[in-house]
């Protein structure tokens, strides 16, 4: 007993030193723990990283990282895997660095969350107290928002819109798929996990059929007119894909309404059929589940959060990150997700310090691979402005239009060490 | 601004000790999330584990002109440093150039 108060009476000393206690600002009255506790539900680029960092600002937090998977597989780079670049383990992150790091991990699925009482339930019948709670839960499907497009018919026209079987399914698919065969991918309107996603998908697709199935043929049928970064895939694709593939967009009947996963048939708002060979249907999306069991969730299946700090804008005590905030003008990306969880473990590090966070700032840098040397990407940096989240005017943008095989092979370089740099500095090495 | 310039900030201008910490405090926890932005791509640190370069330790007047040139849009060939580098005032380049020269290569 004595140990248990000498160290928490060190810590309440030490946090004493290094926060605004010397003040006279007290600290809010906190559970048990001197400095708080913390519970991040997701071991994805936002929960992995909020976990992390909150560790890096105040040691004396006590952090425990709610994620059902021992090794979480990333959607980016899953791109690379499926065009037959990257082998599929390569894509995975183990979490013994975050325990190193003193990070306690949990491998469960938070079921619930009580924000009143402040606790997290799990799978596993335990119930964890929380201080400050950051949800990291990425997205779910809306099943059925798309006629026919429900679980069972994912296991035959797959998504891959989560790493991990539905990635190897797809991947099985085109493998087997005869050359000539016909690949259709579906996209969705905004807003959805990695707007170029779809598109450098179609990409290491293309890549893939070209090296060993160059009689096959790609169909992209959108719900939207524009795409991210669509002038540097359309010149590439033309460039190195010639007739390969074909673009359909909203207002030339792009709009898929229906799915026959069976048939492996797809039907537009005006009646159009299409057949696949491989049919890849990146469907509608909401925040993951656990969002909406605390609440955060608003009539849209987003999370509203303040643009400060991402604190729920409507439960106390919760923290968002990631794909299942609105953040725009921040594209849901892995990269936005690392960043807004940094401003995340800033204010809530603050806050239980009884400190005001610090003045927010995000970056987004998405590499997209259109071919082994060809890298695109598109760049921004965003802050509060008039209380809302905005890009730093003249800042961002994509790459020139214009640009020499050089430039699209650095920039596939930079692609492939941003992954490496990010994976570290998430998962830790 | 530095540790040191705020303590001698402080020192000059006869604030309370109580209070310069708290605005060092303050300062500190905006660089170290300004700098923690670089980390995506530069590594954990600005220790890069792949093509982009290492920026730990790097001489700190390297750091700042590459970092002002990339803003005014001075380093032809450069991919997404003169975008990103528009999003920041020169006050934060030259913090961020001397925070990472201050880190072990």
């Amino acid at each position: 007993m004595s140990t248990i108060v000498h160290a928490i009476d060190r810590r309440g000393a030490l946090s004493l030193l290094a926060g605004g206690a010397a003040l006279g600002v007290g600290r809010p009255s906190l559970g048990q723990g001197a400095a708080g506790r913390v519970i991040v539900v997701g071991g994805g680029f936002g929960g992995a990283t909020a976990a992390r960092y909150i560790r890096r600002l105040d040691p004396a937090v006590e952090v425990t990282l709610i994620e059902p998977a021992e090794r979480f597989y990333t959607c980016p780079f899953s791109n690379l895997y499926l065009g037959g670049l990257r082998d599929f383990e390569s894509l995975g992150h183990g979490f013994d660095a975050l325990r190193r790091a003193g990070v306690s991990v949990v491998h469960a699925t938070a079921e619930d969350v009580d924000t009143a009482g402040r606790t997290v339930r799990l799978s596993t019948g335990d119930t964890l107290p929380y201080d400050r709670l950051v949800l990291s839960p990425g997205i779910d499907i809306r099943w059925g928002a798309l006629e026919g497009y429900d679980e069972a018919a994912a296991e035959k026209a797959p998504h891959a819109w989560k790493a991990g079987s539905q990635t190897k399914l797809l991947r099985a698919q085109l493998e087997a798929m005869e050359d000539g065969g016909l690949f259709v991918l579906v996209a969705p309107a905004n807003p959805f996990r990695c707007p170029p996603g779809p598109y450098e998908r179609i990409s290491m697709v293309a890549h893939y059929l070209k090296t060993n199935k160059p009689h096959s043929k790609i169909l992209v049928l959108d719900a939207k007119d524009q795409f991210s970064k669509q002038g540097l895939f359309t010149d590439a694709w033309a460039a190195l894909y010639g007739d390969m593939i074909e673009w359909v967009g909203l207002s030339q009947d792009g709009k898929v309404v229906r799915v026959d996963a069976d048939a492996r048939e797809v039907e537009t708002e005006f009646g159009n059929k299409h057949k696949a060979a491989v049919l890849n249907v990146v469907p509608p999306q909401q925040a993951g589940l656990i969002a909406e069991r605390a609440g955060v969730t608003d009539d849209s299946g987003w999370v509203p959060v303040v643009p400060a700090t991402f604190a729920s804008a409507k439960v106390e005590h919760v923290y968002v990150v990631g794909d299942a905030t609105i953040a725009a003008p921040m594209p849901k990306s892995g990269f936005c997700a690392n960043t807004q969880a940094k401003v995340v473990a800033a204010a809530v590090v603050a806050d239980l310090a009884g400190r005001a966070p610090p003045a927010p700032v995000w970056v987004n840098t998405c590499y997209s691979l259109i071919a082994p040397d060809y890298g695109i990407s598109v760049a921004g940096v965003y802050r509060v402005m008039d209380g809302k989240i905005a890009e730093v005017e003249g800042s961002g943008g994509v790459s020139p239009r214009e640009a020499d095989a050089a430039f699209r092979k650095r920039e596939a370089d930079y692609g492939a060490g941003w992954y490496a740099a990010i994976s570290a500095d998430t998962w830790g090495a | 601004m530095g540790r040191m310039r705020a303590a001698f900030l402080a020192a000059i201008i006869g604030m309370p000790i109580a209070t310069a910490s708290g605005a060092l405090a303050e300062t500190d926890a905006t660089i170290t999330l300004l700098a923690a932005g670089c980390a995506n791509c530069h590594g954990p640190d600005g220790h890069s584990p792949g093509a982009m370069p290492t920026i730990a330790g790097a001489s700190v007047d390297v750091l700042k002109a590459k970092l002002l040139a990339f803003r005014k849009d001075e380093a032809p060939g450069t991919t997404v440093m003169v975008r990103l580098a528009k999003g920041f005032s020169e006050e934060e380049l030259i913090a961020l150039a001397e925070h990472f020269a201050s880190l072990k290569p």
